[in-house]
């Protein structure tokens, strides 16, 4: 589904940041990204939604080069950071937005609400709130449900499991779990917490300033293996 | 201590965002401030030799008109001038005295240029009034019971901040005996001008403005110490926030997706809501012009030159940050799937709509003759247009994130200066007026005005053109308009 192709990326101050010769991502992996801050994981998810210029080589989004072309945007959904959100809208407004530039109406977006309605624990609908005001962690849950929106085929989380609480981790966990097991979706998550990540995806790709330092399919030895691996 | 602090507040000043900009705008902002503070002194020694010209005693002319000079002042402030708590809170956890810490807070805000900017003013008036032979001891006393008086407002200014009802009854009162005075239905400069005039003249008044100033000091001081917590004085305030869908927009598809978000961006926002204000204030800017009030707007060029902004006061300060409005999550509209045209098309809509709202809303000018509303409703047509196309060509190329929730920067300041920007709006105005001018140099007024709207109409059917050439523009700037907009301020 995802193909990269030589691709780096190097600041004007000559840092290169990224530098991925070859990595290909078959349809319906749950693929975890796992490293250090500073590793490139946010760099990396930014080019695939080409929101950063390579530079050098591309990456391809089911045949798709993203530089190029725009075609990948009906299928692939992403929560990178709170950028994602409007702050001046509730969390309804903001879902019926997504809703509507994925071609989901009302009803669609409200069953996949009613679906998550645990998820939210009764702290984001109808919180009189707009998303500006509310606390980081329920921000996240507002962008991880709204990537959702529309079935895309490409899923995209950047660190999902970060300021969320215990339980809540769980309930994310059960929704990615969900989604990998969907053969047409693909999910790519990042994150600092090997625990989590292990127990989710299955495959796992270790960065280390910006390369490839581990690719491995999970099975019980993976979690000692990267905790070997970040052993300091 | 003290040490510590101005130590981080240079540094503050030093790395803020607004002196981090480009070497030709902050030469230009400097020449601005030069401009503004030649301004001031001048009018500070020119205002006693014309004041006498005209056959007044300067000093109580001054004097006299003080009341309202204070409360503008007062108003500027409420508005403009901010507290600076935000950069309290990482010192609460240190080993540092609150009361230290309040009056520190307090004493930056007495160094603002909300209060040493007056002194260019009233120290060289007094310099001119001790030459004229105005004695010594009485204009010292004088001049430190003004001082005091402005310090006065500013904390004033800092126990009313944020008390809209406390703030706006006051200005209710004194804008009616403002309007009392003009009419000449009651003056209350009578009453106040013997007390401005008593600091000059006795040894004692010019004491009450300075206990009064020692006095709010005193207050203030209270108040914030015992508002010194997270959950109180330094809170940040939120909205009670409900659902708006809107959904007469939803038979647009998704232009009505983007006019929702855009009408909700508009009435939520600290910012967008000054603009809201500022474009309704430019309705009311062509009377400057229209009631003959100002001997060089009289011109027919300048005519059309009101026209055209009291039609356009929205276009223009909307217009100018298109897009950069959607700057906080431009991110997220980048990765979706957005078509730029819709997008392009929402915000010339809704250009359009607050053109109309204006040019309705304007059409009390009818009192001022037919000609003159038809000199505003063709300066709409040129607006909706030509400048709806060029004020949006300008913005493409305007890569400073909008900060949503604080309602600075919105007086078109170093934001909007860009030279590519300056290059598109010259048209803007030139172009009408010289239309306005041939027509009616060599047929008629109603010709002049027929060219304008005519105008208007020709550059109307450009408009495919124009969005392609926008739409072309933020998709060869994005990534360098994702990368500036994600440098938060």
């Amino acid at each position: 589904m995802i193909q990269v192709n030589n691709l780096s990326k190097t600041y004007n101050n000559g840092v290169k940041v990224l530098n991925i010769t070859n990595l290909d991502i078959p349809k319906g992996q749950s693929f975890g990204l796992v490293g250090n801050n500073g590793a490139g994981k946010t760099t990396f998810f930014s080019l695939l939604l080409d929101l950063i210029q390579p530079s050098t080589g591309f990456i391809k989004n089911n045949s798709i080069q993203v530089n190029l072309s725009e075609a990948w945007k009906p299928f692939t959904a992403a929560f990178i950071d709170e950028s994602f959100l409007i702050g001046y809208l509730t969390a309804e407004e903001y879902f019926y937005f997504i809703g509507d530039l994925r071609n989901q109406n009302k009803a669609d977006v409200d069953a996949l609400l009613a679906k998550h309605e645990e998820f939210f624990n009764g702290e984001i609908l109808k919180s009189k709130k707009y998303l500006r005001d509310l606390s980081k962690g329920n921000m996240k849950k507002v962008g991880i449900i709204a990537a959702l929106i529309g079935n895309p085929e490409v899923v995209i989380f950047d660190e999902p499991f970060a300021n969320l609480d215990p339980t809540t981790v769980n309930r994310l966990k059960k929704i990615i779990k969900e989604l990998s097991e969907n053969p047409e979706v693909t999910v790519l998550v990042s994150s600092h917490d090997l625990v989590h990540t292990v127990e989710v995806c299955n495959r796992i790709v270790a960065l280390n300033k910006g390369e490839i330092v581990k690719d491995i399919e999970t099975s019980p030895e993976t979690l000692k293996e990267l905790e070997a691996f970040f052993a300091v | 201590m003290f040490k510590h602090f101005i130590m981080l507040e240079w540094k503050a000043f030093l790395r803020s965002a607004s002196l981090g900009t480009n070497i030709a705008m902050k030469i230009f902002m400097g020449f601005f401030a030069v401009y503004f503070m030649v301004i001031f002194i001048a009018a500070g020694v020119g205002a006693f030799y014309i004041l006498k010209e005209e056959g007044y005693e300067p000093l109580a002319t001054v004097n006299k008109f003080m009341i309202y000079y204070l409360f503008a002042d007062l108003l500027i402030r409420y508005f403009l001038q901010k507290m600076p708590v935000l950069n309290i809170k990482p010192l609460l956890t240190l080993p540092i005295k609150r009361n230290t810490i309040v009056h520190f807070t307090l004493g930056k805000t007495a160094l603002s240029f909300f209060n040493w900017s007056h002194a260019l003013f009233f120290i060289p008036f007094s310099i001119v009034l001790l030459l004229n032979g105005y004695n010594t001891i009485n204009v010292v006393l004088w001049h430190l019971g003004m001082m005091s008086l402005f310090y006065l407002n500013n904390f004033i200014n800092v126990l009313i901040n944020n008390k809209n009802s406390v703030f706006y009854s006051v200005i209710a009162v004194v804008g009616g005996f403002g309007l009392a005075h003009y009419y000449e239905l009651f003056d209350v400069t009578t009453y106040t001008q013997p007390f401005f005039q008593a600091m000059y003249e006795t040894f004692f008044v010019f004491l009450i403005p300075m206990i009064l100033v020692a006095a709010t000091y005193y207050f203030a001081f209270n108040y914030f110490k015992s508002n010194l917590n997270l959950d109180e004085g330094l809170a940040t305030k939120s909205d009670i926030a409900k659902t708006q869908n809107f959904t007469f927009l939803d038979q647009f598809g998704t232009l009505g997706t983007f006019l929702k978000n855009d009408i909700r961006l508009l009435l939520r926002n600290k910012r967008s809501k000054t603009t809201l204000i500022m474009s309704f204030l430019f309705i009311f800017y062509g009377l400057l012009f229209f009631t003959n009030s100002i001997e060089a707007y009289q011109s027919p060029m300048f005519q059309i030159f009101a026209g055209i902004f009291v039609s356009g006061g929205f276009l223009f300060t909307f217009g100018q940050f298109v897009p950069s409005w959607d700057s906080a999550y431009y991110q997220l509209m980048m990765s979706q799937n957005i078509q730029y045209r819709e997008y392009i098309s929402s915000k010339w809509w809704l250009m359009v709509i607050g053109t109309l709202i204006s040019t309705i809303l304007a059409s009390f000018y009818l009192f001022f003759g037919l000609h003159t509303y038809l000199l505003i409703v063709c300066g709409a047509i040129f607006n909706i247009g030509v400048n709806s196309h060029l004020v949006m060509l300008g913005g493409a190329f305007v890569k400073t994130p909008i900060d949503l929730t604080t309602g600075k920067g919105a007086f078109g300041d170093k934001q909007a200066f860009n030279f590519k920007t300056m290059l598109i709006a010259i048209p803007k105005m030139l172009f009408p007026m010289a239309l306005y001018a041939i027509g009616n140099y060599f047929f008629s007024q109603n010709i002049g005005l027929l060219f304008v709207a005519l105008a208007g109409i020709i550059g109307f059917a450009f408009r495919n053109y124009v969005f392609n050439q926008i739409e072309k523009i933020y998709k060869r700037e994005k990534y360098a308009t994702i990368a500036a907009y994600k440098q938060k301020n």
